[in-house]
């Protein structure tokens, strides 16, 4: 899963490296527009539905923050 | 007549002192909201947090030292490179005791945007933190660094800070505003202090502000509203709680800072606005303290909206528009009955004291229900666009309804008619000008750096496309480009929110019988995919 997520994660911001990246949101990597476009593609790739309260910043730090948002919300790899 | 005269009179001052004490500037104002607030709470933001006696204090002392370093500069821009934090509402207040305007500018700009403004408007100094100044290190202005200030050192002359202003009348300066222009380098908005004046004292009126609002300030330092803001703590001593840009990504998490500090005004641009909505937060988050939303910037989606007027049946809600350079908003719809779903919004009925003109094509006055250029009259228009005369005279322009006397109307390239009930509808642009994300956008700004500056493609025409809120750039060019050569090139001399999001290459872009690149039509194309 954690590979998938990267592509959607370069698809959005392709000039970043998300490998460098300690924590997305701190180091500024995604703003609100990346957000959204990104959880779009997630309830789409993984046919689930993201709980609003779930949206917070330690659920989009790293891969397998994300990773886990999309297990936690019903999806599987 | 008389008893005419006298509903007229009500609700004016009109008692000897308030005319013989004439405000001319936002301080005369704050200084007497200082009065009785002093030990309030002006300003919050996380932690921090900074009264209203001691934000005097730290802004005189940021004013003294700018008098100082600039020497006799008065009504000089003085520019302001500072994260949205209490030190940047230090700096802009300071700013106004050193008798010149403060031109906000947005960190994450890239830095040859900030030094074409420098080059442009020449500021007198500008006004930073230790982060941020290693970025302004080829500058040539002086730089002030508010985090290494040593206040205890720092003596306020008052009476000569005073002495200043009593210099400056209410026609001076009070902001810049930089906004997209079509050429790479943002104009210079000029605000003077009476238009400010004037929003105020509208609003006061029709929204009864008396200093207890708590305002949740979501928008950026670079944006009029964060001027309307500083206007409310100054005028009426309403408390302002500094929201992070980041948790606009984050609804639940920026619904839950307004629920902990008790926001009960917020005035936002309806994208966030939109999210909210959608992720159905409303249904999990009460906002009891929220009594009232403003919105403007962008077109509010009425289902969406429909969302909020729903779930919040005590808040009262408002519909503002109006470009910067009539100063923050020249109508307001306060939306009194339920909508209708298919139908959008009026952008409703003018501020006191400002007349909108709807202009056709022959610059006569149209009638209900025609289509027409909004034009706007009266104390709020902006003085111009700063060392750009060009552009000022071609926005700013006579009054056609008037020849006898010269009278400045502000061309907004809006189009709008008025309905039978006297509410204002908005339609679209004249031009290639978007709202994105609440920032302006001149489209021809992106094709003219892309094209001309960076030489990236040969053609190339940049479109929005309204439901998934994008810039669409078609381009035409011999050589492949991937989108990371876009993006690379064009974040080092744009803002994020400028960069395109979509790149479609063609072999001939469409052209029109004129051989211009036909945008009708792109535009089309990207917000019908199936025609």
């Amino acid at each position: 899963m954690n590979s998938d997520i990267l592509s959607m994660l370069e698809e959005i911001k392709p000039e970043f490296d998300f490998n460098d990246s300690e924590d997305f949101v701190m180091d500024g990597l995604l703003d609100s527009f990346d957000i959204i476009t990104l959880i779009s593609m997630l309830e789409e790739k993984y046919s689930i539905t993201i709980d609003g309260l779930d949206i917070v910043p330690e659920n989009f730090s790293s891969l397998d923050s994300i990773a886990n948002l999309v297990v936690k919300s019903g999806g599987k790899a | 007549m008389a008893e005419e005269l006298l509903i007229l009179l009500k609700g004016t001052d009109c008692n000897k002192g308030a005319v013989a004490m004439l405000k001319t500037h936002l301080l005369d104002y704050f200084e007497c909201t200082i009065n009785s607030r002093s030990d309030s709470i002006a300003v919050r933001h996380n932690d921090n947090e900074i009264s209203f006696s001691e934000l005097k204090q730290q802004s005189q002392k940021v004013g003294s030292l700018l008098m100082e370093i600039t020497g006799a500069a008065v009504n000089t821009p003085i520019a302001v490179f500072l994260p949205k934090e209490i030190n940047a509402v230090i700096a802009d207040i300071g700013i106004m005791y050193s008798s010149n305007p403060f031109m906000n500018l947005d960190v994450k700009t890239p830095h040859e945007r900030i030094m074409n403004i420098f080059d442009l408007v020449k500021p007198a100094a500008v006004i930073t933190s230790r982060k941020f100044s290693k970025i302004l290190s080829d500058v040539d202005v002086p730089v002030i660094i508010i985090d290494e200030i040593d206040w205890n050192s720092i003596i306020v002359d008052e009476s000569t800070l005073l002495s200043r202003r009593r210099m400056l009348i209410d026609t001076d300066p009070f902001c810049l505003i930089n906004t997209s222009g079509s050429t790479g380098t943002p104009k210079g908005v000029v605000l003077n202090h009476r238009s400010f004046f004037d929003f105020m004292s509208v609003s006061n009126d029709r929204f009864d502000f008396d200093g207890s609002e708590v305002l949740g300030s979501l928008s950026p330092i670079v944006f009029d509203i964060f001027d309307f803001e500083l206007c409310m703590l100054m005028c009426n001593g309403s408390q302002i709680v500094l929201l992070d840009a980041m948790l606009a990504a984050f609804p639940a998490r920026l619904l839950e800072k307004l629920v902990d500090y008790r926001v009960n005004f917020i005035f936002w641009v309806p994208s966030i606005m939109v999210n909210i909505a959608n992720m159905g937060l409303l249904d999990k988050i009460a906002l009891p303290d929220l009594r009232l939303v403003w919105f403007a910037g962008e077109v509010f989606p009425t289902k969406q909206f429909l969302v909020w007027y729903d779930k919040l049946p005590d808040t009262v809600f408002a519909n503002l528009y109006g470009p910067i350079e009539i100063t923050l908003d020249c109508t307001y719809y306060v939306v009194e009955e339920r909508p209708n779903e298919s139908e959008p919004l009026p952008i409703g009925i003018p501020y006191h004291n400002t007349d909108v003109l709807l202009l056709n094509d022959e610059n006569e006055k149209c009638k209900i229900g025609e289509e027409g250029e909004l034009c706007v009259r009266g104390t709020s228009l902006a003085m111009g666009y700063y060392n750009n005369p060009e552009k000022t005279a071609a926005a700013f322009t006579q009054n056609p309804l008037n020849n006898s006397y010269p009278e400045m109307i502000y061309r907004t390239g809006d189009m709008a008619y008025m309905r039978e009930d006297g509410n204002i509808m908005f339609k679209g642009r004249k031009d290639s000008l978007i709202k994105h994300m609440g920032y302006r956008i001149e489209l021809g700004e992106i094709e003219h750096v892309i094209e001309n500056e960076l030489k990236l493609v040969e053609y190339c025409c940049a479109v929005y496309q309204y439901e998934k809120k994008e810039i669409i750039l078609y381009y035409q060019n011999n050589s492949e480009l991937t989108e990371k050569d876009f993006r690379t090139a064009l974040s080092k001399v744009f803002p994020a929110y400028m960069i395109p999001s979509v790149y479609i290459k063609m072999d001939e872009l469409p052209r029109n019988t004129n051989g211009k690149i036909d945008r009708l039509t792109l535009k089309n194309k990207a917000n019908n995919p199936e025609e």
